[in-house]
């Protein structure tokens, strides 16, 4: 059974994990705006944003993990220009979004091209080394796989535990569904909606930010022109998928490298015989096809993509 | 701060806004060239020089105008509707593979049918390319924004396949693209030894059309209705799905329209760098012309003009070409933002 060795080898779940990590960030950092209400379309810029301004700190000397703070920090400010324009003056929150995405993705392919001008071949970097965790990382198979990974796959996963816990277990959480839900009851609790849902937009987009430097810092040594190339937009898809459930949302995006990894096996095994277009088109694919397998379950917040004004019926 | 509802939104303002949105534009354009170690003064002038300052110049600018002006026509009328077509690229391309199909000797008509057979077979694929989202949307309510953003990415490998697969030209020394369409089908030039074609009169008169379609014509006012309360135009009888799913034929098909365009007009053949993203500037041009069909085409004018001058502009100063992207994406979010001040205006409490 060929599925059972291509399951069965190591290398094919360390795929899996490089493949899921900027998807888990992407898609917990689009859960939680979502969550408060707004959805956010600038992500697949921001995430160019994160891995250019990531990558580009690193290149300039500095520490991988400060790349990745000031990644989190440009993102954050995409998050807050994206706030102020959707959750204070009430814009669009589609064609917004879609202007975020244009400008962070220009601005970074501009940076970038001011910063190195002359190059054909993009400078690499020292990319973060994998990280074996002490006595885990010595089981057989398993401690491999696991726990041998990117220092930033188990930052995704532990961030994502955490803010899985305060969105649904603590006051804060409570606060930021409460105003994705219905933000006049939570302005009648005392609750400043318009800041609440800045702060959820922005810490969504830093964590968008996140997954795009872990593609310049960790998957990758260097920062290409259309590097993002449409993750961000498949996060959208597997937040809907997951049905604005955090738990489910992190299981979808493994589950969708799971696929990932498992097409790219299929096409080294298959050679010519399906042209290998068709293999790129399945992340695509796949994530529409998710859209529509949840379209009757979607429990989507009921403010999502309303705006709030103070005293407007 | 808060927002108050303007009783009266007055026609300067209403004016006014594109204007603004286009002086930030050049404004933040000018700083980046400032922080890149150039004379930004300059670059203004040479960006305007480069798009404007000679019969070239303008005709270059006038090519690049009309592809812009069909997707900023697609764009704004599925936006009247709310339906978020943010396919336009992947509809553009969808019709310039109709046109090859039907363009590269399946039929073998005088111009006078085949340009016309060319451009209907292209506006149905980029319309039919459409429909899946819309009926998605209606049927099932799948977001359009996600469906059509991820079409245009398979949209492009499906092109990749044909150009590197099937339709490769054997005469083409390698290169991936398919045959050359017929001499029929290439459109005429409107100033010889320029590549400014007479698609443009043909954009100028869909343009108009689909002014006089919107403004005069149930069907328009039937779309405008949708896109300004679902509710109410339910409430009064409208067939709410049924205006979307049309909407979004003619949407699809308008964005079709210019992949055609640029095929018979510029390219002559299938290439994946016909459109450097024509279908995403023209949702900057819709909202720079306030969703308003004839301001399309002013508005195209202008974004082809700083893409133009930019291309000039960039390689005299050394600057990169994506400070012309920088413009029009702050140009989007600036005019969604003066637009938004046209109805209210903002207390300081």
């Amino acid at each position: 059974m060929e599925l059972l060795t291509i399951l069965m080898a190591s290398g094919f779940w360390i795929a899996v994990l490089r493949i899921a990590t900027p998807l888990i960030f992407g898609t917990i950092g689009e859960l939680i705006s979502e969550r408060s209400g707004v959805l956010n379309l600038g992500i697949e810029g921001i995430m160019t944003m994160g891995s250019m301004i990531g990558w580009l700190y690193v290149y300039q000397g500095g520490n991988i993990w400060m790349g990745i703070l000031a990644a989190a920090g440009s993102g954050a400010l995409f998050g807050l220009l994206h706030a102020i324009l959707t959750v204070h003056l009430g814009l669009s929150q589609h064609v917004t979004g879609i202007g975020i995405t244009m400008l962070a993705c220009s601005l970074s392919y501009f940076i970038f091209r001011m910063v190195l001008p002359q190059v054909t071949t993009p400078p690499k970097i020292k990319a973060m080394a994998a990280w074996a965790i002490p006595g885990l990382s010595s089981i057989p198979v398993i401690g491999k796989i696991f726990f041998t990974a990117s220092p930033l796959t188990y930052l995704a996963i532990v961030i994502s535990a955490v803010l899985i816990f305060l969105l649904l277990k603590t006051p804060l959480g409570l606060a930021v569904r409460m105003v994705g839900e219905n933000p006049k009851g939570a302005e009648a609790q005392g609750i400043n909606v318009l800041a609440v849902r800045t702060g959820a937009v922005m810490v969504g987009s830093a964590l968008m930010a996140v997954g795009g430097a872990f593609l310049t810092l960790s998957a990758f040594d260097a920062f290409y022109i259309d590097m993002t190339n449409g993750r961000g937009w498949i996060c959208i898809a597997l937040v809907v998928f997951s049905s604005w459930r955090p738990g489910k949302a992190l299981l979808g995006a493994i589950l969708f490298a799971v696929f990932d990894a498992l097409q790219m096996r299929v096409q080294q095994q298959t050679g010519t015989f399906i042209p290998y277009q068709v293999y790129l088109m399945l992340p695509y694919i796949l994530s529409i096809t998710a859209l529509i397998i949840m379209s009757r379950k979607a429990a989507y917040p009921s403010a999502l993509l309303v705006p709030y004004r103070r005293g407007e019926r | 701060m808060r927002l108050e509802p303007r009783e009266h939104s007055s026609i300067f303002l209403n004016l006014g806004a594109p204007v603004f949105a286009v002086l930030a534009g050049l404004a933040v354009c000018s700083i980046m060239v400032w922080l890149a170690g150039a004379p930004a003064g300059k670059a203004l002038v040479l960006i305007f020089r480069g798009a404007l300052g000679s019969k070239f110049a303008i005709s270059e600018t006038l090519t690049r105008t009309t592809p812009l002006i069909f997707c900023g026509l697609a764009a704004a009328v599925a936006f009247r509707a709310k339906l978020w077509n943010i396919g336009a690229e992947g509809q553009l391309y969808m019709g310039a593979v109709a046109a090859t199909l039907v363009g590269t000797g399946l039929v073998d008509f005088p111009g006078y049918l085949l340009i016309p057979l060319v451009f209907a077979a292209g506006a149905l694929a980029g319309g039919i390319l459409l429909l899946g989202p819309a009926l998605l949307k209606t049927k099932l309510k799948v977001d359009e924004v996600v469906t059509t953003l991820l079409l245009n990415f398979i949209v492009l490998l499906f092109v990749n396949w044909l150009v590197f697969g099937p339709w490769k030209d054997p005469m083409a020394l390698g290169w991936p693209q398919a045959r050359p369409i017929l001499d029929a089908a290439i459109l005429g030039k409107l100033i010889p030894r320029t590549r400014l074609h007479s698609g443009l009169l043909i954009s100028l008169a869909i343009a108009v059309i689909v002014w006089a379609f919107m403004r005069f014509t149930r069907w328009g006012l039937e779309t405008r209705a949708v896109g300004a309360n679902v509710r109410a135009a339910r409430f009064s009888g409208i067939p709410v799905n049924r205006t979307i799913v049309r909407t979004a034929l003619i949407s699809g098909g308008l964005a079709g329209m210019a992949g055609v365009c640029e095929l018979t007009g510029v390219r002559d053949y299938l290439t994946l760098d016909l459109s450097p993203g024509f279908g995403y500037t023209g949702i900057v041009v819709a909202m720079l012309a306030g969703l308003h069909p004839l301001g399309v085409i002013l508005a195209s004018f202008f974004i082809s003009v700083i893409y133009i001058g930019a291309d000039s502009m960039t390689r005299q100063l050394g600057i990169t070409r994506y400070i012309a992207d920088v413009n029009t994406a702050v140009c989007l979010l600036t005019m969604l933002t003066t637009m938004l001040l046209t109805r209210y205006r903002i207390r300081l409490k």
